[in-house]
């Protein structure tokens, strides 16, 4: 690329935050990331108590003076769990997802560019991996190898790809039918040029926004896993394992679902609102104009 | 458009081939067989090689999927790896237990969400879109088991109108079902309205914004008119591929609502049979769902170009 | 005539709220009157808020836009203030719309049958069972042969000629007093564009409506208007009787906009207009043409020029009418640079073929059934070095096609392509060596698609440069400034983006890009087809003064007969895939000689009253061509009969390389032909 282009491409991400900020959905989903990201990072040094320590003198214990979301069933400050309890979901999906968008969004360019049998081979086992029941080859995973995040990163990373092939391959079809492709192609740009030079540069928006969407969705799947109990191991706190230990206690003590329950959903919210914001900014959904 | 048919129904079976493919040889990959499961902790020595021989396991593996596709071809999923039961029959009730649950939130989710879409449509920008697409954004993105907890919270434990824990045989006739069926369904419905919703909405915008529309409105068509003849058929087109999505989704076994309502469906016998190491089990229900994705999918397509002029003609001038 | 008019429209003025929150008007102040009986014609170029105009009449303005002020009077109301019933009942039936881009605006999910229907239901006081009579005696008022069949077709199932017929015939069924026409032969070919125009003529006669035409195209308007009114900026700046707006326009604008379009009898090229006109918006103190106008003045920029009388009937919005009259209208465009006689030739076709069919994974295997006939078919073509060939044709002909394949994008079923100096080129791209491929430059239709949005001017024009000469840094920079001097822009476009272009600028990248290459052959796709007419203008003197300093060999495509003549040396004339002609332009031009190329020259619209299109042929889609036999046959004037169905025509040769392919032995031909 020419010296030139640097500057003007630092002032579009510029001006697609500022353009997201000034919406009310990128306000507050910028707001709620960027606060959910500070609370992981710094949790461990404001946490009131330690997440493992049992409190057996108050057990379910209500909200109140030191335990200001109450106990759980074992006597945990449940405040200091909720805080700690993104972590782990942040950390798996903050490695998975842009691996997903890197090799599903590389992979569908292609075959959006090239076509072919080779395309019409891996579309049918796309298709054939997207018709398996969402959760199985997880959960099949999980059984297997255990359920570290060293292998729920690179199986969520792998998994979380493949229906980005079919949204990078659409979204290649649709630049590679106009005109400056042809240009390129008349010229004499090798294929590999006109990916990176023609292709890439005008698919990357629709993938940033389906990259925050997918993101949201990991989560959904991370959260999940916890809650049927395939995912994190106790004692480590995580939201979805504190909602599925607490829900037993729920008549009793509902701050210890309500907790983990609102920081879970206002993180997914969250990240829906930015990418419907960043979706706006980039106008890539014009004229459906939607007000949130 | 006949061959167009044609083609559409090969490649749907191309897909369900390739993921009984999947299936068979994931299953192969996994450390362990029916015989490790069914003897477990005697699995060794004799024993396991007299089961081994007995379920025919020593074949070559090419041999086994053959048997075990033909077998499944005809519904016959051989027996459970546990309890030695019939797959066909066990899987069979769980089937009907989706079928229930799918269907009543179909029922009232399909119209209700076009209803509000093209609501939110009309009259976007207007409070009625904004309170319809904030509670979509919100529907959609909520954990389903937070949804969930917060309907048991609310109704069965706060104000006490169902009970909070019910555990229902799985053949038990369909009536039994009542007090899991309600809550799991309201929640399956919110979140496919937000879907369905969302795309109508959208769709509706799309068309009202259309030329056809605006030349309705100057050849004096009244507004209700255009709403109903030229602006919904076409606005509804795109809606029936999610439409079809939604279906598959709920048919799949929604595993996580069955699991927080302790509802007998396929997800949870899915949950149960994988943490059992019952894989003859998974491998049903796998192909069970993966077939009904590939055929709603079909059906949708089919149906879209069935309604639609447009493509309909243009693959008939085609081929 | 004196009567009251009918549609009286008082100094209307339409905005929308720009992203600053303050009202930006598109259209400023304008006065309408129109009378029963009367046409009145709507010209202005992209943006000049001339279809706002002719929706506004119908009360109704697009989402986004307000009426500020001003009132639009129908039937002693104003229609911004009636009721939604109200409206309904005069939208249809007393006021009709034809609309600019009929396959768009007519429902696509129903039947023409039930969409006239439900026209006549609202607008018709027939009883419902003679609505279906009704109905097909509409289609035929406005001559759509089978009727009844066309009522049971959708309408993507109809060429674009037909919609615009059906929508014609829907806006009759409530039998109007007025017609709005937005553009509503835009887009068509020539032929139909005649045809639909006649149409009109006889209905507005024969049925005493008033119509208010929108174009863009003063040709179109001389041939249907009484009247003429010119949009600049969203304001009127001339209005008068059609004879004399076109023969002495007392406007600036208008003399520019009269000289920027080609005509056959010219010999020189049109002249451009230069600049820009106002976006909407912006400091609106002075005259909004004077940044562009020959005569301004200081004054000009200070005072906002009322509308005042001139001469012949026309009352123009400048302050100097006495001074227009001097202004030069004609002839002072460049003179065409020609091709230097006997030189080497640069690039030969052929006997080319070309087929989009293409069996599919599925087809293989069934049996092989008769293919249709090839889309592009025995294109035999020589093109010496520094000559422009153009390539004629309807919609459908071939023409880009062929464009493609001599670029390698689409490789032909049969036939080879050579350079002047004997090497083949190979069929596809990816087999052609980089010295051929930067011999060959291709510009395309459209600027907004064949560049890309995300690089900058610099990026844009790096990538011949770097890719055929390895160049980078500096000296890139140094040589991207060059070629963009070459098509008149500043250094100061390096950085920016297509987006911040306008469309004229747009495409003077694209040829820059082309031009980086240095090469000698650039292959030109309708490259001012989406450009208004000043600016093709411009974009044609570009390309002249091109040719005449780098000696480069154009192949030019286009629909339109009037750019072609304006610039090629020699005319290949196409229809349905298939060479009908092939000659000198004066030649061509002057004396057309196949049936076909006739009915064409026949059909182009002049802006001059007194020049009428004469119609040949009827106007009939043609979807493939005949398997055998003339392509021309199914529509040809003068059809000898059997042979022509089922004999190719043999080429017939004249002078000075003037060919044609016909069974009509040229001397005969040549008798009945105009010239």
């Amino acid at each position: 690329m020419t010296a030139p282009a640097a500057p003007v491409r630092r002032t579009r991400a510029l001006t697609t935050l500022r353009d997201m900020a000034a919406r009310p959905s990128g306000a507050i989903g910028l707001t709620l990331i960027t606060l959910h990201l500070i609370i992981a990072l710094i949790s461990p040094w404001i946490a009131p108590f330690d997440y493992k320590e049992m409190n057996s003198a108050v057990i379910l214990g209500n909200p109140g003076a030191g335990h200001l979301l109450g106990t759980d069933h074992l006597g945990r400050d449940v405040f200091t769990r909720v805080l700690l309890g993104g972590r782990e979901a942040l950390l798996v999906t903050g490695i998975a997802t842009p691996i997903a968008m890197l090799w599903g969004g590389m992979l569908g360019v292609l075959l959006g560019l090239r076509g072919g049998w080779i395309d019409e081979v891996l579309m049918r086992l796309v298709d054939a991996f997207l018709a398996l029941p969402g959760i199985l080859p997880l959960l099949v995973l999980i059984t297997v190898f255990g359920s570290g995040n060293e292998v729920l990163t690179p199986t969520l990373a792998f998994f979380f790809g493949i229906p980005v092939i079919r949204v990078a391959r659409a979204a290649a079809h649709e630049v590679v039918a106009r005109d400056f492709i042809s240009a390129a192609r008349a010229r004499g740009h090798s294929p590999l040029s006109i990916v990176r030079r023609e292709i890439l540069p005008n698919v990357t928006d629709t993938l940033l926004v389906e990259g925050a969407m997918r993101w949201s969705w990991m989560l959904l799947g991370f959260s999940a896993l916890s809650f049927l109990g395939f995912g994190v191991a106790p004692p480590t706190p995580d939201w979805g394992l504190m909602v599925s230990d607490a829900r037993v206690y729920m008549s009793l003590a509902p701050w210890g679902v309500l907790g983990p329950m609102i920081a879970l959903s206002s993180l997914i919210i969250g990240i829906n609102l930015t990418a419907d914001a960043l979706a706006k900014a980039l106008g890539l959904d014009q004229g459906r104009k939607a007000v949130i | 458009m006949i061959p167009l048919l044609f083609r559409r129904l090969a490649l749907g079976f191309v897909t369900v081939w390739l993921v009984s493919v999947i299936i068979f040889l994931g299953v192969e990959a996994l450390p362990g067989d029916a015989c490790t499961a069914v003897l477990e902790r005697d699995a060794h020595g004799e024993a396991l090689a007299k089961c081994r021989t007995d379920m025919g396991l020593n074949a070559p593996a090419l041999a086994r999927y053959a048997d075990w596709a033909g077998a499944a071809l005809q519904g016959d999923f051989g027996v459970s790896a546990n309890g030695q039961e019939s797959i066909s029959q066990i899987v069979g009730y769980r089937v009907r237990n989706s079928l229930l649950l799918a269907t009543g939130a179909l029922s009232v989710g399909i119209p209700l969400s076009i209803f509000l879409g093209t609501m939110a449509g009309l009259w976007r920008d207007s409070w009625i879109d904004i309170l319809f697409s904030s509670g979509a954004i919100f529907a959609m993105t909520i954990p389903e088991f937070v949804a969930a907890t917060i309907l048991i919270l609310l109704f069965a434990i706060w104000l006490g109108w169902v009970p909070a824990i019910v555990l229902t045989p799985a053949d038990a006739p369909p009536l039994e079902f009542f007090p899991e069926f309600v809550l799991a369904a309201v929640v399956l419905t919110m979140i496919m309205i937000a879907h369905i919703m969302r795309m109508v909405r959208s769709s509706v915008i799309d068309v009202m914004a259309s030329d056809y529309v605006q030349m309705a409105t100057l050849k004096g068509v009244p507004y209700w008119q255009i709403v109903f003849r030229h602006a919904l058929p076409n606005a509804l087109l795109p809606a029936i591929n999610v439409i079809a999505l939604t279906v598959a989704w709920l048919l799949g076994g929604v595993v996580v609502v069955e699991v927080v309502f302790n509802y007998p469906g396929l997800g949870r016998l899915l949950i149960d049979a994988i943490s059992d190491r019952d894989l003859p089990v998974v491998q049903a229900i796998t192909m069970i769902v993966a077939a009904t994705y590939v055929g709603v999918n079909l059906v949708a397509d089919i149906l879209g170009l069935l309604l639609n002029p447009r493509l309909r003609s243009h693959h008939m001038g085609h081929r | 005539m004196t009567t009251q008019p009918l549609i009286d429209i008082r100094g209307l003025c339409v905005g929308f709220r720009g992203r600053s929150g303050s009202m930006l008007p598109v259209l400023h102040g304008i006065d309408l009157q129109v009378c029963r009986g009367e046409s009145i014609g709507i010209v202005g170029e992209s943006g000049s808020g001339k279809s706002t105009l002719a929706l506004a009449a119908m009360g109704y303005l697009k989402h986004g836009l307000q009426r500020i002020s001003g009132e639009v009077i129908y039937n002693g109301a104003d229609m911004f203030t009636r009721t939604a019933a109200e409206l309904a009942r005069i939208r249809g039936g007393q006021l009709g719309l034809i609309p600019q881009n009929s396959g768009q605006a007519l429902t696509p999910t129903l039947r023409i049958g039930r969409q006239l229907d439900e026209a006549l239901r609202l607008h018709c006081a027939l009883p419902a069972g003679a609505h279906t009579a009704r109905a097909i005696d509409l289609l035929t008022q406005v001559r759509l042969p089978d009727p009844a069949a066309i009522l049971r077709r959708y309408p993507h199932e109809l060429s674009g000629g037909q919609q615009q017929r059906v929508a014609i015939a829907m806006a009759l069924a409530g039998e109007p007093d007025a017609l709005l026409l937005d553009e509503p032969t835009t887009g068509l070919d020539v032929t139909t564009q005649a045809h639909i125009l006649e149409l009109l003529r006889d209905l507005a006669r024969t049925r005493n409506m008033a119509m208010v035409y929108v174009s863009h195209d003063l040709g179109v308007i001389a041939r249907v208007c009484d009247r003429v009114q010119v949009l600049y900026a969203g304001e009127t700046v001339l209005e008068g009787p059609t004879r004399a707006v076109l023969k002495t326009p007392a406007h600036p604008y208008a003399r520019g906009l009269l000289a920027s379009i080609p005509r056959l009898g010219e010999s020189t090229l049109p002249r451009a207009l230069e600049g820009r006109p106002p976006s909407p918006g912006s400091d609106r103190t002075g005259c909004a043409f004077a940044p562009r106008c020959a005569l301004a003045t200081d004054h000009c920029r200070a005072i906002h020029p009322p509308m005042v009388q001139g001469g012949t009937g026309q009352e123009s919005r400048c302050l100097y009418p006495e001074q227009i009259a001097q202004m030069d209208m004609s002839g002072s465009g460049a003179p065409l640079s020609c091709c230097p006689r006997n030189s080497p030739l640069a690039l030969a076709l052929d006997t080319i073929a070309i087929r989009y069919d293409r069996p599919g994974s599925f087809a293989r295997f069934m049996p092989a059934r008769p293919g249709p006939p090839a889309t592009v078919d025995d294109i035999t073509l020589t093109i010496p070095q520094g000559e422009t060939l153009g390539l004629v044709g309807e919609s459908g002909s071939g023409k880009s096609t062929i464009l493609k394949t001599i670029a390698g994008l689409l490789p032909p079923a049969q036939g080879r392509i050579t350079l002047g100096d004997g090497t083949a080129l190979a069929p596809r791209v990816d087999k052609r060596p980089p010295d051929q491929l930067r011999r060959i430059q291709m510009v395309f239709q459209n600027p907004d698609e064949s560049l890309n949005p995300r690089h900058s001017v610099a990026d844009i024009l790096a990538q011949p440069l770097s890719l055929y000469f390895g160049l980078a840094g500096p000296e890139l920079r140094r040589r991207a400034t060059e070629a963009l001097e070459t098509v008149r822009l500043g250094a100061h476009y390096l950085d920016r983006r297509p987006g911040q272009l306008s469309g004229g600028e747009k495409q003077r990248v694209a040829i820059a890009r082309a031009f980086a290459a240095a090469p000698e052959i650039v292959l030109c796709d309708e490259i001012t087809s989406a450009l208004d007419v000043s600016v093709q203008a411009a974009v044609l003197e570009l390309l002249n003064d091109l040719k005449a300093r780098h000696k480069t060999t154009f192949v030019f495509v286009s629909h339109d007969l009037t750019v072609v003549h304006a610039l090629s040396d020699r005319v290949a004339v196409l229809y349905q895939g298939r060479l009908c002609e092939i000659g000198p332009s004066a030649t061509v031009y002057a004396a057309p000689s196949h049936p076909y190329t006739e009915v064409l020259l026949n059909a182009v619209l002049e802006p001059d009253p007194d020049h009428a299109p004469h119609l040949l042929t009827a106007d009939v889609a043609e979807l493939s061509p005949p398997a055998c036999g003339c392509p021309f046959q199914r529509r040809c004037p003068v059809k000898l009969g059997q042979r022509c169905d089922t004999d190719t025509p043999p080429w017939q040769k004249g002078a000075d390389g003037h060919a044609i392919r016909c069974h009509i032995p040229l001397s005969e031909l040549n008798k009945t032909g105009r010239g």
